[in-house]
């Protein structure tokens, strides 16, 4: 059934103003599209960072569904354990309403000192969706480096100084590492493509067991653009490719936008403070071994499409 | 009226487990409390319990699914030791502050480096201001009827609080001792139906769960949980009293030991309580006037019990299977002196022993009471006889 | 401070175990006068896409039968990306500096 939204606008809004995240944040429009997926109510746990500090500060609370903050490496394994309480009260009969279960987490959170949990929980097959906000850095503690930093950026413990030239590491691939556990679902998503995004959390939320959601959330302060530039950095990201759109269901691999005209990564670079040295002179090798980088992810993923395309195609055939 | 058998401490442990049938057990195995996770995952296999077994990957997650379960309004349970209790370290801390009535056994373990699996307190000692209930167990017996009554207690409405059950690794999990169980009836009977008021389930009316506290809230807070602790031993004597109605035999915070005439006594958690019983009796004998404070609930500290108690002696010797790294002796000794100032001027000695599982002979703690003995006859303790190491090779 | 809960409120008037039961009270809290622009709607030119109200971080343009409604000025950051994102076409939202009335 389409989306649309006329109808997603009669949904109520799970998530009230009145949030102190900053002014065009990119994980806050997340959350607001991804909870307006969900056609039955949602219990949420969410790791410490932006979204959690910004949305709860006492005595005020901005989320409309019960929600849980415990520490900052554990919304997967504390939402593990809602969600054995709810099958166990089930099963009990103690308790008979259809519930959803999602973990909110930043990319340091979930990247990070969180991957731990949420490859347990992913390995154990609970039935929920994680959702990973990536904004690249641990943004709330004042934009420090990340695993999800991309080569060359500039964060606070990854600085630009005069000798090392912002982040020497390429990120980690974390939609793949999650995909790589089997689960039944693994999509990444962009906050410029509602209906790509809130399908893709719809399917999540459908499927029987862990999914996992890589949303990329960009981030005025962190990055360095204007915060009324939100929506469209989130474009850039995707038609440059840093930032693709696919999903992983039941192991096939489905990009699920090509941009017509793929940008330079330059484009991509331009946009934002955090990469400004990235387009020096004395720069040039390492814009263009990201560049390459990104090349190469690409078509790595066109690949891996192509043949699983052609595996599914023979798959049926033989089934014939 | 259940059965007598012959157990193994940690089995003992996964039998209580069975017998509560808990809504969720996460847990993480660690020596020298594995069989208690491998034992309890059989009844699960066997369909013996239909609790929802979650088989996590580390002790922190097992306390933090643990603490997500609890707030969805499960009956809650785990076990630990050690390393993995000190792994968790800032989930209990978060557990009791979400009033989350989660009872786990510890099987008390030195904690490294270096690294060793045998007994000491340390690790539940360091635990201690995290705000769980402390009940340490003499012997398999006490393990299985504390944890019986952990239920009750951390579930009562007064307390709402996890309760820490703790046992000496190895000296207790792993020995065979007899038992007398309750029956399955007698046991849910006991604990009753748990309900959570305030649940992450609750749909209908959604709450926050560990918002951010700015400077003007977060004391407020913590001195609103802090008032609870001042309820709760009330709680364990009470349970304390209706579990002996239940079963024969009753508890309270601590067991005194030929104490009605002592002059002089020992303090001491765990099973060293029951080798210095032995002690005791064999010095009784000889007509000294001896005896021995088995305190169970170490948290919270039942301060003006223990200054009834020993207020009045001409000594006392503080048994502690655990050091503090930089203070001024050890944690119980601490404790109970601190709780002694300005009401007695009793002479109160510390005795560090048992560290990583060294065992403590009966003559060990013959001399141990010479000394106290001494003190009392003293009527003082220079400085440096204070505390003192016991069975360490100088 | 939240009308339910004061500013001065001793710790035995507050909630249990940290909770805040009273779901989306953040809306009390007024974030309007962080801006220093504020959107303005033409209804005029608007085609009621409904892409401003998806995009908005704050949740506040109001929406009623499948149109736009109002912004909520009370919690408005006036980041601008509502103007950013209406359609080149139809620019119906502009942003002008807040001066407060």
């Amino acid at each position: 059934m389409a989306l649309r939204l006329k109808d997603l606008a009669q949904k109520p809004e799970l998530l009230s103003g009145g949030h102190r995240l900053c002014a065009g944040c990119g994980a806050s429009i997340a959350v607001r599209q991804i909870l307006l997926a969900a056609d039955v109510p949602v219990v949420a746990a969410n790791a410490t960072g932006c979204l959690e500090v910004a949305t709860t500060i006492f005595p005020y609370t901005a989320w409309k569904i019960p929600w849980i903050h415990s520490a900052f490496e554990n919304a997967a394994s504390t939402i593990a354990g809602v969600e054995a309480c709810y099958r166990a009260l089930k099963r009990r009969g103690k308790y008979d309403r259809e519930v959803k279960f999602i973990a909110f987490g930043g990319d340091g959170g979930t990247y990070d000192i969180g991957l731990q949990a949420l490859s347990g929980a992913l390995e154990r097959g609970h039935d929920f969706v994680y959702i990973c906000y990536d904004n690249q850095a641990y943004m709330n503690t004042g934009i420090q480096r990340s695993s999800a930093t991309p080569l060359g950026a500039a964060t606070t413990t990854s600085p630009c100084g005069t000798v090392i030239p912002g982040k020497t590491q390429r990120r980690k691939d974390l939609t793949q590492i999650c995909a790589a556990h089997g689960i039944p679902y693994a999509a990444q998503v962009s906050i410029h493509r509602w209906r790509d995004l809130i399908s893709k959390v719809q399917k999540a939320l459908a499927v029987e067991g862990p999914a996992f959601i890589n949303v990329l959330a960009p981030c005025p302060r962190g990055w360095r653009h204007p915060e009324n530039k939100t929506i469209e950095i989130a474009q850039l990201a995707v038609d440059t490719c840093v930032w693709p759109l696919y999903e992983v269901e039941n192991g096939i691999t489905r990009v699920t936008y090509k941009p017509r005209e793929k940008r330079p990564l330059a484009d991509w670079f331009a946009a934002q403070g955090r990469f400004a040295h990235m387009l020096r002179p004395e720069n040039a090798e390492l814009l263009q071994r990201a560049q390459e980088e990104v090349d190469r992810e690409w078509e790595r993923l066109l690949r891996r499409e192509e043949c699983d395309k052609a595996f599914v195609e023979q798959t049926e055939a033989q089934g014939q | 009226m259940g059965e007598r058998i012959l157990i193994e401490g940690n089995a003992a442990v996964a039998y209580a487990l069975k017998q509560i049938n808990p809504d969720v057990v996460a847990a993480y195995p660690i020596t020298p409390a594995t069989e208690v996770v491998q034992v309890f995952s059989e009844y699960v296999a066997n369909g013996e319990v239909d609790t929802e077994f979650v088989a996590v990957e580390s002790e922190h997650s097992a306390m933090s699914a643990c603490i997500g379960a609890s707030v969805a309004g499960g009956r809650v349970m785990t076990a630990t030791s050690a390393q993995g209790l000190a792994l968790m370290w800032e989930m209990l801390y978060i557990a009791s502050a979400l009033r989350c009535p989660i009872v786990m056994t510890v099987a008390n373990r030195a904690l490294s480096a270096n690294i060793n699996i045998h007994c000491d307190h340390s690790d539940s000692m360091g635990a201690r201001d995290s705000g769980w209930v402390q009940l340490y167990s003499e012997n398999t017996q006490e393990i299985y009827d504390n944890m019986i009554q952990g239920i009750r207690i951390a579930e009562h409405e007064d307390v709402r609080i996890p309760v820490m059950v703790c046992y000496d690794g190895f000296v207790l999990s792993h020995a065979l001792e007899v038992i007398e169980t309750n029956t399955d009836e007698q046991v849910q009977q006991f604990i009753g139906e748990f309900h959570r008021e305030d649940s992450l389930l609750d749909v209908d009316n959604p709450k926050t769960f560990g918002p951010l506290d700015l400077q003007d809230f977060y004391f407020e807070h913590k001195r609103q949980q802090a008032e609870v602790y001042e309820h709760i031993q009330p709680v364990v004597e009470q349970v304390g009293k209706e579990y002996g109605e239940l079963s024969g035999r009753s508890y309270g915070p601590y067991e005194l030991y030929r104490m009605d005439d002592a002059e002089v006594a020992l303090v001491a958690l765990g099973s060293t309580a029951g080798t210095i019983k032995d002690v005791v009796d064999e010095l009784r004998e000889q007509g000294r006037k001896v005896g021995l404070v088995k305190l169970r609930m170490f948290r919270p500290f039942p301060a003006a019990d223990l200054v009834d108690i020993l207020g009045g002696l001409k000594a006392v010797g503080v048994m502690d299977r655990s050091t503090s790294l930089g203070g001024f002796g050890a944690q119980l000794w601490t404790e109970i002196r601190s709780a002694l100032y300005g009401k007695s001027e009793v002479p109160v000695l510390d005795y560090i022993y048992g560290l990583g599982g060294r065992e403590i002979q009966l003559a060990e703690i013959v001399n141990i009471f010479d000394d106290v003995e001494r003190a009392a006859r003293d009527g003082k303790v220079e400085d440096a006889q204070l505390i003192k190491y016991v069975g360490v090779r100088e | 401070m939240s009308a339910k809960i004061p500013s001065d409120a001793g710790w035995r008037e507050l909630p249990e175990a940290g909770i805040i039961p009273y779901a989306g009270n953040a809306e009390e809290y007024n974030t309007g006068d962080w801006r220093t622009h504020r959107p303005v709607h033409d209804p005029e030119k608007c085609t009621n896409c409904l892409i401003c109200w998806i995009n908005c971080p704050d949740s506040a343009i109001i929406v009623e039968d499948g149109k736009f409604k109002e912004f909520d000025y009370e919690h408005c950051k006036g980041c601008g990306i509502c103007a950013e994102v209406c359609p080149d076409k139809v620019k119906a939202i502009t942003m002008v500096v807040e001066r407060g009335e």
